[in-house]
């Protein structure tokens, strides 16, 4: 992996004109993780023009706004809908999806498995704060069962997804883990994801410590940092675990990177048999 | 023209095949949808022939990613359409206000079906007028065509088109479950002879170009995703860039631009046909189906010597509301046939009401037909309701 400064990286890759100061929180994961984007997309040397950044409603969803690509901040869940439409027409686009725990697994949960069942060629990166950051906190599919949340004041009692195995299970073809704390892998992870033919997933655990950490008793953002880099084991390491050890664990890792027929291709083969090629 | 020439361009259709036919011709080149009675065929006939011209069709997961799909693909430079009904343009609403608040072309068929909520699929109904108008939250106009016959459904199925492109904007088109289904003899217009329009793309370098930069006309040029510029689209209030604004003086002008892109071409949208009005004393307002009763209705009414006309929106929304002041500023009567409970009826009312009260007038009333049971209105109930009203 090269080193590129920083400084170069964002004049690359943030838009000049206006968009800054963020809105995220200090502390807040969001930022690590459009840096690990910036940087994958510079090793990849893709073209800002050629390149689509989607996202849904959320904390994490405000990313689009600051980066110079196509960039679309859609509707509360839906990200994975418009995105399929960009990709669909325009297969020669690199078409990211930018999402939160809610965004893609709650209230976008059906068009998240769909396209992962598809194979269409999205990559979609995930940003697993275990909250509703943006409406103040309240719970998501992913916020861990006793935790608190504001609609949770009595403790959780959902039972939670994993998302990796939803993607898995709904027939994703390339599914990563790992967390904010992890970044130079979440770089790698995403930049092997963007590279991959087909629906591929990066989840990346991350500390929203103004709420999530706040109402959970997490300490600040370098207590939940800390508590990343201790909790999230690498998939080696996770084998070799004995199940007691495992719990409150987070397994990191490429979790599956496989080859299937893709979406667009298919569709463009089909193309071809109507029109009477063969 | 040859004889030949002419046979080959008189066939059978479908309404709802006229809709896909009139798209497609049109330049649709995207359609995201998921199948409802009775629009469906209108998604199997695109996925029929949208490959064959080198077109995209998917079928989606449900109605929400549908719209969806069709907006991002818009974004990406293609005409797009979806087709739905009652249910599936309930679950739409939220796009349909994405599309317009980011003026995104689209179209949207909705073909009527009864109602509430799953209702009766397979009768005719007229009860989403207001739904076009005001089914997403928020201040938004929106643009609604309605036509009454097979041949008109494949015109403004091209029109709704050029309108989505012109103006930038999602356009709906209304359908009738009847007409939907319906088979009527048509003959297409020469293709070569009807008017296309396409979106204007920017000229200026991609540093220069401001997604929403205003001009008198409210109509600004739409870059695609993937052609080097390189832009920002988002539902939250913006500035003309497109980046989120929460400052009151660039929301207002976002907002006046909605309003006004519509408002200030009034001329270009509204469209309305008059039969029998320049010298009638009563008067029938209708649109889609119930509008074909009212036109037998007309000619019976003519035949005995009553001086009754038609006066029909192809454009419901905006609403013509001049061009009814204008037609019905010698009528007595106004009777309103509608296969629901009023939705244009109060139309009509506020619209003459604007100019003079127009009721309150010694004996000029706006009279209601009504069913919403899933039959349709004939002409006889049309002829009934006059003779009882004197
Ligand atoms: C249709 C709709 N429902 C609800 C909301 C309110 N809302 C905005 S963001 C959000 C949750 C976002 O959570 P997540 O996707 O985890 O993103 P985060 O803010 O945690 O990054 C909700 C419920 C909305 N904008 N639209
Ligand atoms: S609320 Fe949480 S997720 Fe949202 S910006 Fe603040 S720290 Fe980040
Ligand atoms: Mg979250």
């Amino acid at each position: 992996m090269q080193k590129i400064p920083q400084k170069i990286i964002h004049t690359r890759y943030l838009r000049h004109r206006k968009k800054f100061p963020h809105v995220w929180c200090p502390g807040c994961s969001n930022g690590i993780v459009l840096g690990a984007i910036m940087r994958a997309i510079d090793e990849l040397k893709w073209k800002r023009s050629n390149t689509a950044m989607v996202s849904g409603i959320g904390c994490s969803s405000r990313m689009p706004v600051y980066v110079d690509f196509n960039t679309l901040h859609s509707l509360h869940g839906r990200a994975i809908a418009y995105a399929t439409g960009i990709k669909m027409f325009k297969p020669e686009m690199n078409v990211m999806v930018v999402t939160g725990d809610g965004d893609a697994t709650a209230i976008g949960g059906n068009h998240f498995i769909h396209a992962a069942r598809r194979n269409i060629d999205l990559t979609v990166i995930l940003i697993n704060n275990y909250i509703y950051g943006m409406t103040g906190g309240q719970y998501s599919p992913t916020t861990p069962t006793g935790d608190i949340a504001t609609t949770t004041p009595y403790g959780n009692i959902d039972p939670v997804f994993d998302i990796c195995e939803l993607a898995m299970g709904a027939g994703a073809t390339f599914v990563a883990r790992t967390t904010a704390y992890h970044a130079l892998e979440a770089q790698s992870f995403i930049k092997q994801a963007l590279e991959h033919k087909g629906f591929s997933l990066v989840e990346i655990i991350s500390a929203c410590p103004v709420i999530y950490g706040k109402l959970n008793k997490k300490g600040d953002a370098i207590a939940m940092m800390n508590a990343m880099k201790k909790n999230a084991v690498s998939l080696k390491a996770w084998e070799k675990l004995p199940e007691d050890k495992l719990k409150g664990k987070i397994k990191r890792g490429i979790l599956r990177n496989e080859i299937r027929p893709e979406y667009t291709d298919e569709y463009a083969k089909l193309v071809q048999k109507v029109q009477g090629g063969k | 023209m040859t004889k030949n020439n002419i046979e080959s361009k008189v066939v059978l259709m479908q309404g709802n095949e006229a809709v896909a036919r009139g798209a497609i011709d049109a330049g649709v080149n995207f359609f995201a949808g998921y199948p409802i009675t009775p629009s469906t065929e209108i998604a199997e006939i695109c996925s029929v022939e949208l490959p064959k011209r080198g077109g995209k069709f998917i079928q989606m997961e449900d109605e929400i990613a549908s719209i969806s799909a069709i907006i991002g693909a818009s974004l990406a430079g293609a005409k797009t359409m979806t087709a739905t009904s009652g249910p599936g343009f309930s679950l739409m609403q939220e796009g349909i206000g994405f599309a317009k608040m980011t003026e995104t072309p689209c179209v949207v068929v909705n073909v009527m079906r009864g109602g509430p909520s799953t209702g009766l699929p397979t009768k005719p109904s007229q009860a989403d007028i207001m739904q076009t108008r005001w089914g997403n939250h928020g201040d938004a106009p929106a643009i609604v065509l309605y036509p009454d016959s097979v041949l008109e459904s494949y015109e403004l199925a091209i029109r709704a088109v050029n309108l989505s492109e012109k103006y930038r904007t999602c356009v709906v088109l209304l359908l009738d479950e009847v007409l939907g289904h319906m088979r009527e003899a048509v003959t297409l217009p020469d293709l070569a002879k009807v008017k296309i329009i396409n979106r204007i793309k920017p000229t200026i370098p991609p540093e220069w170009y401001k997604h929403y930069e205003d001009n008198p006309k409210y109509i600004h040029p739409l870059a695609s995703y993937g052609e080097g510029y390189r832009f920002h689209v988002t539902g939250l209030a913006h500035d003309a860039y497109g980046f989120p604004t929460n400052r009151a003086d660039e929301t207002a002008v976002m907002m006046e631009r909605l309003d006004k892109k519509i408002k200030h071409h009034l001329n270009d949208l509204v469209q309305i046909e008059s039969f029998y009005m320049d010298d009638a004393r009563t008067a029938i307002f209708a649109a889609g189906i119930s509008a074909r009763a009212a036109k037998t209705a007309v000619l019976m009414a003519r035949k005995s010597g009553k001086k009754v006309g038609l006066l029909r929106p192809l454009t419901i929304w905006p609403f013509p509301d001049d061009a009814i002041r204008k037609y019905m500023k010698n009528v007595r009567n106004i009777f309103v046939p509608e296969l629901n409970q009023g939705q244009l009826l109060n139309e009509v009312k506020r619209a003459m009401g604007g100019v003079w009260n127009y009721e309150s007038r010694r004996s000029r009333k706006i009279i209601p037909i009504q069913k919403n049971d899933g039959q349709l209105i004939t002409p006889a109930d049309i002829i009934n309701k006059m003779k009882e009203v004197k």
